[in-house]
């Protein structure tokens, strides 16, 4: 019965289930474009400078991968807070605050994946570029635009870590019906409720964005090796 | 033909040079003065040197000692498996003619391409490339460059016949028009119808080096005549 009320509800395209979707949407590809351009620059900073304590950078952002979101949810929280630093925006419960929580959670997943991915590219690519006399800058273009479909794979594994995380934006968010409410928050809440046909909705669309991004990461990868080798 | 080559001016050369990774010695104070005209073979066995001793002429390997003198000139290398741009091959020859502050227009790059025979697909990937083309590639790089020295590490290794043929001819076709080649080879044959002058290392140093025809005739050291005999020189 549950199954087939939430399917009733996406054919039919119930406002409420696409409004959800949508601000979630918005939410997640802010705070992925947002993550971008921190966590690519920082990466390939990382992988092509040397510096004093690169190595305990580089174990932080591999450790940061792992981030609880809660706990990402929390320090957002205590800084847009009306008392903390940055109260004086009124971010706090806006979607904006989402975004931003959900940039801090997957930037070190970006970041450190750009790391690894221009790293071994600069590993294969070291001796002829030596050789070559490539001049710095064009090597650190060289290395990005060669790294261009694993850098997009980075991205799009950023987006799905995002889509599907829910403590973060619920704790910032606030999960406030028609402003902050996103798919994974709608879905907590009304499964605590029993309204399960609407969660279940939400569930499916979910996945399906997921799964689709992730087909959409495969066939980069496909079309890569057979046009760029 | 030594003596001609000792008249002219060298354009690289290599003083008791010796180079070391941990604790093992690479090349052992390597004497050696290279000298326009036609190809130089470096032939020896395994972890005798040859790849160390073309790393070092192209400068990418740190001395221990002795001394390099090197005019000014153009050099480039091509390694024993270069590695690909995750390009087209227009683009791979287009880079390597920006990073040498050469134009990379259309005419430039289907010159170099025609020159190594690969008109006609200059829009592949280069990494689906066979092993020969990628090593005309490679050489369509080199030459980018526009070098008077070109070093080429076992250009022809693993190449089938046919692919060894068309890499011979260029290397021939690219020495002819004025630049000077040294390669490394296991293959005795094409050290014979390549090479000008031979140069024979063995546990990194050079045991011989003598212009071809008498390298191969009249080899000065035994290491030399057992290594042409077929023996296992270690």
């Amino acid at each position: 019965m549950d199954a087939s009320s939430s399917l009733y509800l996406i054919l039919s395209g119930d406002p409420t289930l696409y409004a959800i979707v949508r601000l979630s949407l918005i939410v997640t590809l802010s705070a992925t474009i947002l993550a971008g351009l921190i966590g690519l620059p920082l990466g390939a900073f990382v992988a092509l400078t040397r510096f004093p304590g690169r190595d305990v950078v580089t174990v932080l952002l591999n450790g940061l991968m792992g981030l609880p979101p809660v706990v990402v949810g929390l320090l957002v929280y205590l800084a847009l807070s009306r008392s903390g630093p940055l109260g004086f925006f009124g971010l706090l419960f806006t979607p904006q605050a989402m975004i931003i929580a959900q940039a801090m959670l997957i930037t070190p997943i970006i970041a450190a994946l750009t790391r690894q991915a221009i790293e071994d590219l600069w590993g294969e690519y070291r001796e002829e570029f030596t050789a070559m006399d490539v001049p710095p800058l064009m090597r650190v273009r060289a290395l990005l635009w060669d790294a261009r479909f694993s850098l997009v794979t980075i991205l799009l594994a950023g987006f799905g870590r995002a889509a599907a995380e829910v403590g973060a934006v619920m704790i910032v968010g606030g999960n406030i019906d028609g402003f902050t409410r996103v798919m994974t928050t709608t879905i907590a809440l009304e499964t605590s409720k029993g309204d399960l046909a609407l969660a279940l909705g939400l569930g499916v669309v979910l996945i399906a964005i997921i799964l689709s991004v992730n087909a959409l990461a495969w066939s980069i990868r496909q079309w890569a090796e057979r046009y760029a080798g | 033909m030594r003596d001609d080559l000792e008249n002219a001016a060298p354009l690289l050369v290599l003083d008791s040079v010796t180079v070391r990774a941990a604790n093992t010695t690479l090349l052992d104070g390597v004497s050696l003065s290279v000298l326009a005209g036609a190809p130089t073979a470096l032939i020896g066995p395994n972890g005798s040197g040859k790849t160390t001793l073309l790393r070092v002429m192209m400068g990418l390997v740190e001395t221990a000692s002795g001394r390099i003198e090197r005019n000014n000139d153009t050099r480039a290398i091509v390694f024993q498996k270069p590695v690909m741009l995750r390009r087209t091959v227009a683009d791979n020859v287009a880079f390597a003619l920006l990073a040498a502050s050469r134009p990379a227009d259309h005419e430039t790059i289907s010159n170099l391409l025609a020159q190594v025979g690969l008109t006609g697909i200059a829009n592949r990937p280069a990494r689906k490339l066979s092993g020969g083309e990628q090593q005309r590639l490679g050489i369509a790089r080199a030459l980018a460059r526009q070098p008077r020295l070109l070093l080429l590490d076992e250009a022809t290794a693993s190449l089938d016949p046919a692919q060894t043929s068309l890499i011979e001819e260029l290397i021939s076709a690219i020495a002819d028009g004025g630049v000077k080649i040294i390669f490394a080879t296991h293959d005795l044959g094409q050290a014979r119808r390549l090479a000008g002058d031979v140069v024979f290392l063995v546990k990194g140093r050079v045991a011989e080096h003598a212009a071809a025809a008498t390298f191969f005739n009249q080899p000065a050291s035994k290491a030399a005549r057992r290594f042409l005999a077929g023996d296992l020189v270690l």
